[in-house]
């Protein structure tokens, strides 16, 4: 409890990004220019608890990086964090207080689905940008409006998309799929199921397990016999106990081959005990969390500045595992935020509207520092950005990386068009 | 007379408050009067009538779908929705009351729980129609009153502060009607009301049967006015805050539940203020506040000044 | 899988959840029977007696089963005597006056949810099982843990059941249940019994999380299920029946499993539930209480 009164809301990481501005663009800036202000909605309580720990400190590295560089357009940049504790109710009254109290330029950095669909609307009522990291298809699905985008993560119908053609090469062309019942679980249910019949596959079995339960042995034996392939996405704490139960069950009997979302291992050990009966099973990353020796030149950078090591772990505690396919969203998002703001020429909320036009603008992402996860494409008319997924195998407990996907493989017909909307 | 002129000055005073305080608190209050009026329902059941739900979620959902699901499905106009969702929990209530009522005291408190959470279930398990945890975003043509917008500032607090004095009135009211004895009889000593000829089970039902309607009007009015319904409401966490807010402002009085909810409100906006272990602070001062004030902040006043109701 | 395995493992797997649901409401099923007063910070002790039961096991190097001993030992002593404290501090200063208490555990629910947040951390953590055993079945594996969490189960209400019967501290304890005035006018200092029944309350359900732990992650926010699911066991049960706890935790848990076997997943759950619920309905003292 040494932290219980230590205030952690505002990070004021801006002192040496002011001083390098003063001495590098003396006639850009006076000493006067205000900070950009960015609102972080975060989940620092709540089930969403642990990506938000790794959102924070993957947000903050990217900040320093941006002042150290200059801020943006000149101007140093300070991130507000504030708790949602991961609900939509307080997710809306989160990007009030953040917009209205604290005067932030604008607001990022939800993941959790229900609380971006719960905060959405409140930033469309205010016409502030919300950059959401969620990886959700609320957004392309054209559920929000015109003031929310998802530029630092590829969403999960895209995601899911890529995923079917390897698996049914791969792996099997009979799949049973056992996912949460909600959003989240869902979008695999109907996106893969849709993505596997194209490939020629099927999915012969969905299993939904409802969020409240912590115990999952009694739903195994709805798996049929003739599976091949078992796919499985779980999130929140019980993810391990799933997986433990899973191998059980199976032991060293037969067993189907295992796909995996990595979310059901995200900020979990892979060498945990329990866990080895995943040796040899795949998952999908986003971002490869055991750095792969062909990593591209940024990776290294992008690690030391968040503080992972190689094997995704925190350099200060090797068992404190990060959400590494996910976290890189907000750096990324941030960068988004600096190059459009810069586009823009924004100077201040009176802009905003000049803003979201500028981030619709946007189309090619190259690969850099400021994209670590990889190149992306962004779609200004669905708000959605397009990158490369990867497929790790599991081998001596750790995740290595056997496959890419393209951009080009995760792209799908347009389902809305936001710029076609009001503001 | 003057506890009339009381509680009307009570509302005098909210309204000018949601115009004097900044955009922001203007939003905030609009929320409070609306978890308030969830409040003023629960109050009748447990405050006045001592019946302890656990299940008040299920009512206040009730009425957020009843009307956010006919907005979202079928384009249906705001005033309509506000009337379904008070009767969607009008009759969740009905429903639950028919079989809860015939348990009493805890019992009463673990049925209407299990009520509320195969409600909750329910709405995941309809996901393709309900939208499921993710809950949805209500269209703008759901959220026009009176031809104002209500995603707007000021028609907002006006709705919700209209919402809130009505419930508030009829509260008031009610419990100083004859009925209104009657549930502060059921309270006190059930048996002797039934000696004196009333029927617990029927006045219990009716009771139960307003607290819905007012919970699920408030549970409308939120998906409404804040433009966003979702599972999420309908967990436990919400049967809880009403409770939370009428023990904290005083259970049996027609202010406290409002009172209660400003009160945690303003506790949680400091709290974040002071460190992100928030929950710590707000926790240490809901045990303070309940060693000074274990009747809640109006119990406690009126130990003091009596004829408040 | 065919039917009869199938159904073996429903069983099993509801055997488990009813061990499990005993364990969790051993405790709540004291306090609540003797002083009438609602914890809503129950499930935070047992979330307490996982944490600390992760806490000791990186702190004690060697074999799993040394840790896990320990664990046993520490985890239900330091719950107790922070429970102790609460009911010193606050709980006998507000007479434990039944609404009051609601509003005072509730607070005490936040406090202790931040310190573990702060303290322990956001992520969910594995415990290793005190032994390894996996039993392979012709058509299914089982874990060996598992089924001994049934038996400890059987020993932990035997033991309450022995204390509650054959002890001094079990006959004043149900003198207290009785009519606390009664039993002050006989001399028992009733603010004592309230203080022990609240710390072994505490204690058996740090004890519970320590026993279930290497089943599920020890997780800040694990207390919230076992505190919903313990009152269920305990009302049904009826109000201070220690057997009815016991069938009541063997009810839910069979049916839960069985039902499981013909539903999907989420509607087992709501059925399962609303079948529960039913059964207060119809039987309002709960299953093995008596009408008041």
């Amino acid at each position: 409890m040494t932290s219980l009164l230590m205030p952690t809301r505002r990070a004021l990481l801006m002192g040496a990004g002011a001083g390098l501005l003063a001495t590098a663009l003396p006639a850009v800036v006076g000493a006067q220019a205000a900070p950009i202000k960015i609102g972080f909605q975060l989940h620092r309580t709540g089930i969403g608890a642990s990506y938000g720990r790794w959102y924070e400190r993957t947000a903050q590295a990217a900040l320093k990086l941006i002042n150290d560089g200059g801020g943006i357009a000149g101007r140093p940049v300070e991130i507000l964090f504030e708790d949602d504790a991961t609900d939509p109710k307080r997710g809306a009254e989160v990007v009030d207080k953040l917009t209205q109290s604290d005067g932030c330029d604008l607001v990022m950095g939800t993941l959790f689905s229900h609380v971006v669909m719960g905060s959405a609307p409140r930033a469309g009522e205010l016409k502030v940008p919300y950059l959401v990291c969620s990886e959700g298809y609320h957004v392309a699905s054209g559920a929000l409006n015109r003031w929310t985008l998802q530029p630092g993560i590829t969403d999960v119908r895209a995601q899911i998309s890529t995923m079917a053609p390897w698996v049914s090469a791969n792996l099997g062309k009979k799949v049973t799929m056992v996912f949460p019942d909600y959003a989240f679980g869902h979008d695999h249910r109907d996106f893969f199921t849709k993505a596997m019949a194209e490939q020629g596959g099927e999915v012969i079995a969905q299993i939904a397990i409802p969020p409240t339960e912590t115990s999952f042995t009694r739903y195994f034996p709805q798996i049929p016999a003739e599976t091949e392939v078992l796919y499985h996405v779980m999130v929140g704490p019980a993810v391990l106990t799933f997986v433990k139960e899973l191998g059980e069950f199976y032991g060293t009997g037969a067993k189907p081959a295992l796909f995996g979302f990595v979310d059901s291992l995200e900020a979990v050990d892979t060498a945990t005990s329990g866990l080895e009966f995943l040796e040899g099973s795949h998952f999908w990353e986003a971002h490869p969390r055991v750095k792969p020796a062909d990593a591209g030149e940024h990776e290294a950078a992008y690690r030391a500045a968040v503080g992972v090591d190689d094997m995704g772990a925190s350099v200060s505690d090797p068992a404190d595992i990060s959400t590494y396919s996910h976290m890189f969203s907000t750096w990324e998002t941030l960068y988004f935020i600096k190059q459009a703001m810069e586009a823009a020429g924004y100077t201040g909320p009176a802009d905003r509207q000049k803003l979201v036009e500028a981030m619709e603008a946007i189309t090619d992402l190259p690969y850099g520092l400021e994209r670590p996860q990889g190149a992306k494409l962004f779609n200004g008319k669905t708000h959605q950005v397009f990158g490369a997924q990867y497929i790790s195998k599991v081998e001596a407990g750790k995740l290595v990386k056997v496959h890419s996907t393209t951009i080009d493989e995760g792209l799908y017909p347009d389902a809305v068009d936001y710029t076609a909307m009001s503001f | 007379m003057k506890t009339w002129a009381a509680h009307l000055a009570v509302l005098a005073l909210l309204l000018a408050a949601g115009f004097l305080l900044s955009p922001y608190h203007m939003t905030n209050l609009a929320r409070i009067l609306v978890l308030a009026t969830f409040a003023m329902g629960y109050n009748l059941a447990f405050g006045y009538t001592g019946l302890l739900s656990l299940g008040h979620a299920l009512f206040f959902a009730a009425g957020m779908y009843a009307a956010g699901l006919p907005i979202w499905h079928a384009g249906l106009a705001a005033l309509p929705a506000l009337g379904l969702g008070l009767a969607g929990g009008a009759f969740a209530a009905l429903a639950v009351g028919v079989l809860a009522l015939r348990t009493a005291g805890v019992s009463f408190m673990i049925v209407t729980l299990m009520f509320a959470q195969a409600g909750y279930l329910t709405l995941l398990y309809f996901n393709a129609t309900t939208g499921g945890d993710e809950g949805f975003a209500l269209p703008a043509t759901g959220r026009r009153l009176f031809g104002a917008d209500l995603s707007t500032d000021v028609p907002r607090f006006l709705a919700a502060w209209a919402i809130f004095a009505v419930t508030f009135l009829a509260t008031l009211a009610l419990v100083r009607s004859r009925f209104g004895r009657v549930m502060v009889a059921l309270r006190e000593n059930e048996d002797r009301a039934r000696m004196l000829g009333i029927n617990p089970f029927t006045t219990k039902l009716g009771v139960l049967t307003l607290s819905g309607a007012a919970s699920g009007l408030a549970g409308a009015a939120y998906a409404i006015l804040f433009g966003y319904a979702g599972a999420s409401f309908a967990t436990i966490q919400y049967s809880i805050l009403p409770m939370l807010y009428v023990l904290l402002g005083g259970a049996g009085t027609v202010a406290g539940p409002l009172l209660g909810a400003i009160l945690m409100f303003m506790l949680i906006e400091a709290a974040t203020e002071v460190t992100s272990a928030w929950m710590f602070l707000v926790g240490a001062a809901l045990v303070i506040l309940v060693l000074f004030a274990p009747k809640g902040i109006l119990g406690a006043l009126r130990t003091r000044l009596r004829g408040l109701p | 899988m065919a039917f009869g395995p199938f159904l073996l493992l429903a069983l099993m797997e509801g055997l488990v959840t009813a061990a499990v649901l005993a364990l969790a409401a051993s405790g709540l099923a004291l306090v609540f029977g003797v002083m009438r007063v609602v914890n809503v910070a129950h499930g935070e002790f047992f979330m307490l007696g996982a944490v600390i039961a992760w806490f000791v096991a990186s702190l004690i190097p060697g074999p799993a089963w040394m840790a896990f001993a320990a664990a046993l030992v520490v985890a239900p002593l330091a719950v107790a005597a922070l429970a102790a404290l609460a009911d010193a501090l606050v709980l006998k200063r507000l007479n434990y006056d039944p609404e009051a208490t609601i509003v005072a555990t509730i607070g005490l629910l936040y406090m202790l949810q931040q310190a573990a947040l702060t303290v322990y951390g956001p992520d969910a953590r594995p415990v290793a099982a005190p032994f390894d055993l996996r039993l392979q079945l012709p058509w299914f594996g089982y874990s060996g843990y598992k089924l001994f969490v049934i038996a400890a189960a059987a020993v932990v209400l035997a033991g309450i059941w022995a204390l509650m019967t054959h002890t001094r501290a079990g006959l004043v304890m149900r003198a207290t249940q009785v009519d606390r005035d009664v039993a002050r006018a006989f001399g028992i200092d009733v603010d004592r019994v309230y203080m022990g029944t609240f710390a072994l309350g505490a204690g058996l359900a740090a004890l519970a999380g320590v026993l279930i732990v290497p089943i599920t992650q020890a997780h800040y926010l694990m207390g919230g299920d076992p505190l919903l699911l313990s009152f269920i066991v305990v009302i049904i049960g009826g109000l201070g029946s220690l057997r009815g706890t016991l069938v009541a935790a063997l009810v839910i848990g069979l049916s839960d499993g069985v039902i499981s076997m013909f539903f999907s997943p989420t509607l087992a759950k709501i059925l399962a539930t609303l079948l529960v619920a039913l059964v207060l309905v119809f039987r309002p003292q709960g299953l093995f209480g008596t009408r008041t």
